[in-house]
């Protein structure tokens, strides 16, 4: 079985508890507007590598994961691949390795069997659930993304069901995002989940700027600044992550 | 003998008629395990005597790097008066003249430098001094020129042996400066003049030099006597109180910086054995820890302002004007307790109490096993001040057991055991260019000429215009590294006897057992270009371009090939070829006086220098580019994260490299996490 890569990083600390080798993978089937990884879009190019020789990689750096650590699948959207993820965490789990996937969880579908056997298949061997909550009003997720909601939130639900630890992320970018009434409503919708370990804001950045040019994509974002500090702090403080003090 | 200093310590082998800090240490020393709570912050004396400094700073930056420089009197032990920064606040004294900030002048390792240095910053050396030392006495640097072969002299011109310690002191020796606190003057003079009458029976030079040399070192010794007599203080016994200990201490390693203007002028690990003397103090009442901090305090003060004469072009390939005065912090002892006590606390703690600063080079020897609290203190530190150092004790001391220190940035040495000849570093990404071209430098003219120079003897170029054959160029490599290391070991060889003969380190080598062991230290830059280079060269397609003169100057390459720093064995095991090749040739020649030779890989700063000197290499970079610093992959090369690239440098081996190997790493706050937690 071979997953098709954008590229690795060994020593990852963002993605996940501990430190962490992150795998990147291509192909994802939405096109959120602040998308930092428009290169990870496309299949196009993909290193297709198989997954003895990918676990073996990751399993270099065994010893830096210590009790925390450990790998993150990430993309591009990783589900897309879902028959190698499996794979590729049952043999990462031989070696006992906290496997955590970074998804937007959009290719959930409760209506479809054979999607639904093998997402019962692959958390057999999750550990962790990275979820991006893209936008939390419909019609703005699609404006946004391209496509609904719907599934992701059902995503989440299910993760719940099937008591999977998640870590809801949720990007905040002014004029979007950042607004009281979606942030409540996120909150809202986070506190019906009993499985969730940690919520993280991640403020909107332009670094992905580079990479539009460089593919000839016109930047969808362009004129909107990353939030303020003060902004990060209020939106966290609107979702609990941190606690308001006044 | 029993001393009024040594009441309250726990005696042994080390008050047996023996020089042995190491044992003193052991026998004495109270290992910490608490957090930083108990600390103090500074006191009124301190922050008065901090912001004396800031203030001539300031000035010394308005005019130009230098505010004042002695141009009359040569920098010796006992050259200068007294100097203060506040006489009455002073808890620890004594300047390098006898005005703070004020340089000196120091000669011996080359009057011309001297000269250069200070017409560089609008100096004029008497006329005086200048006559000495070109009529009646002879420098360093005039030493090693009267003797330099023609070859040491084009290898030095075309620079692919740069850095030579040929016109400035070779610095890298570490006194045992706490042997002064510890014994005082008079017990140490009394040992040399031992050893030396042990020398005696057929006069071979060997013998005779070592003769001279503790008579060198005595008359050092009664010199430091001398000078901190001036000062009002008595350090012909051993230290009573922690004050009179750490000034002991303080003013052994002053004498050096007024003897010596050396590369890099490290202090050694003194941190821990300074504690003794203040628990001692603590326990009988005498000092407050706010008065123990003070102290402390002060000492360092006193080591951030060392400062040298140096001459711009020093500067730039140092990136600023660096004194090394490296303090080793912590490690683990032998014996499994950790060598942290309060004092290794106090120690960082001045750079929250007097701010954050480059020097001393507070390094902190780190274990897996030094105590939790330590850590979390060290860590904390360096998120606010980003000066700490950190090396792996766990890798030295099953080598250099626990009493080891670090000189300049990553060497170490068993204090007051070892010393080292340092110098230079020979630039194998360059040697593969003579190694295509036969030996002939392509970004080097002979003046007279007007053609490239030809530095090695005229070794067989690569004459073929077809891609290059790896085996070929792997074969001419080796033969090219075979001259240059012979000839980078001589060039050393030569440099060192005249350092010894002309500028000799009297004082820090009477702070040394009088049988040393010596290292000959060694250096490699370029490594992984040239790594880069031969990947490039094996797995790619590398055909060359040559120049009007048939000298390959550039490279076409076509195709991808593995790039050292990616934890990618194809190009990793280059690596480790390359260092264990380099090191195996420079063991095969003689080194002198009996030296054990070794290699480091650690230009940190030159990096970019060398660079200018190098032309286009194989792997695509371009002529006159900054090399990597140390053993660092090449800019942007490394593209599968940090622990990617840490891991090819780990492969590096040490036994081969046991000077040191440096990587410069640098990374955002970020992106090791997102918040404090």
């Amino acid at each position: 079985m071979k997953g098709k890569i954008h590229s690795y990083f060994a020593g990852g600390t963002v993605d996940g508890p501990g430190i962490r080798y992150v795998i990147f993978v291509k192909g994802c089937p939405l096109r959120c507007k602040y998308c930092h990884n428009p290169d990870t879009w496309t299949q196009e190019g993909a290193l297709e590598e198989d997954v003895i020789s990918i676990a073996s990689k990751a399993l270099k750096y065994k010893n830096y994961f210590g009790t925390k650590g450990g790998i993150t699948v990430t993309g591009g959207e990783p589900l897309v691949q879902i028959d190698f993820l499996i794979e590729l965490f049952k043999e990462l789990k031989k070696e006992n390795i906290h496997c955590a996937i970074d998804t937007s969880g959009i290719i959930f579908d409760r209506s479809n069997k054979m999607i639904m056997d093998k997402m019962d298949e692959l958390m057999k061997y999750t550990d962790l659930v990275l979820l991006d909550i893209k936008h939390i009003d419909d019609e703005e997720h699609i404006k946004l993304t391209g496509k609904s909601n719907k599934n992701v939130l059902d995503f989440a639900r299910y993760l719940d069901e099937k008591k999977i630890k998640v870590w809801i992320r949720h990007v905040l970018i002014p004029s979007i995002t950042l607004n009281d009434e979606y942030l409540c409503k996120t909150k809202a919708f986070i506190d019906t989940l009993s499985n969730v370990e940690k919520v993280e804001i991640l403020p909107y950045h332009t670094m992905g700027k580079t990479k539009y040019e460089q593919l000839g994509i016109k930047y969808p974002l362009e004129g909107i600044e990353p939030p303020t500090k003060e902004e990060v702090i209020h939106a966290k403080k609107m979702l609990g992550v941190i606690k308001d003090v006044t | 003998m029993m001393y009024k200093g040594w009441e309250g310590f726990n005696l042994g082998k080390w008050s047996n008629d023996e020089v042995n800090v190491r044992d003193f240490i052991q026998r004495n020393y109270t290992p910490y395990d608490g957090d930083d709570s108990f600390l103090e912050g500074p006191t009124e004396a301190t922050k008065k005597l901090w912001d004396i400094i800031l203030d001539l700073s300031k000035k010394e930056r308005e005019a130009g790097g230098v505010l004042k420089a002695d141009t009359e009197i040569v920098s010796t032990i006992t050259s200068h008066a007294p100097g203060y920064l506040d006489k009455d606040l002073e808890k620890i004294v004594g300047l390098q003249t006898d005005e703070p900030f004020k340089r000196s002048l120091q000669p011996f390792g080359g009057i011309k430098m001297a000269t250069q240095a200070a017409e560089m910053y609008g100096y004029q050396v008497s006329d005086e001094v200048k006559t000495i030392f070109t009529k009646y006495r002879k420098t360093h640097n005039d030493g090693v020129f009267d003797a330099y072969t023609p070859e040491m002299r084009l290898a030095r011109t075309a620079h692919i042996l740069t850095g030579l310690p040929d016109t400035y002191g070779r610095g890298r020796i570490v006194g045992d400066y706490r042997r002064l606190a510890l014994y005082g003057v008079d017990y140490l003079i009394r040992h040399k003049e031992l050893d030396k009458s042990l020398i005696d029976g057929e006069m071979f030079p060997d013998k005779v030099r070592d003769r001279e040399e503790i008579a060198e070192q005595i008359k050092a010794l009664k010199a430091l006597k001398e000078m901190a007599a001036s000062y009002g203080f008595d350090i012909s016994e051993p230290a009573k109180t922690a004050q009179e200990a750490i000034q002991a201490l303080y003013f052994g390693y002053l004498a050096a910086v007024k003897d010596q203007n050396g590369a890099a002028m490290s202090i050694g690990r003194n941190s821990t054995f300074l504690d003794i003397y203040i628990e001692r103090d603590l326990r009988k009442g005498l000092i407050t820890e706010k008065e123990a901090q003070e102290l402390i305090d002060h000492f360092i003060m006193k080591l951030r302002i060392v400062k040298f004469m140096r001459i711009q072009s020093y500067n730039e390939l140092f990136s600023g004007d660096p004194t090394w005065v490296t303090e080793t912090i912590g490690g683990m002892g032998v014996d499994g307790r950790s060598l942290v006590t309060k004092n290794s606390f106090r120690v960082l703690h001045t750079l929250v109490n007097l701010g954050p600063a480059p020097e001393p080079n507070l390094t902190v020897l780190w274990s897996k096993n030094l105590p939790e609290n330590f850590k979390k203190f060290c860590a904390r530190i360096s998120i606010e001040t980003s000066s700490i150092q950190y090396e792996s004790d766990d890798l030295m001391r099953p080598d250099m057991g626990d009493d080891y220190c670090i000189a300049c940035c990553v060497s170490s040495m068993r204090q007051g055991k070892d010393m080292q000849f340092f110098g230079a570093r020979a630039n194998l990404a360059k040697c593969l260019l003579y190694a295509i071209n036969g030996g002939a430098d392509i970004v080097t003219m002979d003046k007279k000429t007007g053609k490239p120079l030809q530095v090695s003897p005229k070794f067989a170029p690569i004459t073929s215009n077809e891609p290059l054959n790896y085996d070929e160029v792997i074969e001419k490599y080796t033969t090219m590294m075979e001259w240059l290391a012979g000839l980078y070991v001589n060039t050393l060889n030569l440099i060192h006897y005249m350092h010894d003969k002309y500028a000799y380190e009297a004082i820090e080598m009477a702070l040394h057992d009088s049988k040393v062991t010596r290292y000959f230290a060694t250096g490699i830059a370029g490594l992984s270009c040239a790594v880069d280079s031969l990947s490039a060269i094996k797995y790619a397609k590398v055909t060359p371009i040559r120049n009007e003169f048939g000298l390959v100057v550039d490279y076409k390459t076509e195709g991808d090939f593995p790039k050292y720093g990616n934890n990618d064995d194809r190009v990793d095991e280059i690596a480790v070829w390359l260092v264990k090749t380099f090191m195996n040739m420079i063991k095969k020649h003689y080194t002198y006086r009996e030296s054990i030779p070794t290699m480091s890989i650690l230009t940190i700063t030159s990096n970019v220098v060398y660079g200018k000197k190098t032309g286009n290499t194989p792997d695509g970079r371009r002529a006159g580019e900054p090399l990597a610093p140390g053993a660092n992959p090449m800019h942007g090369r490394d593209t599968n994260g940090a622990l990617a690239s840490l891991e090819s440098v780990a492969k590096l081996p040490f036994d081969y490299s046991r000077d040191g190997i440096s990587n410069t790493f640098s990374i955002t706050p970020e992106s090791l996490g997102k918040d404090e937690d």
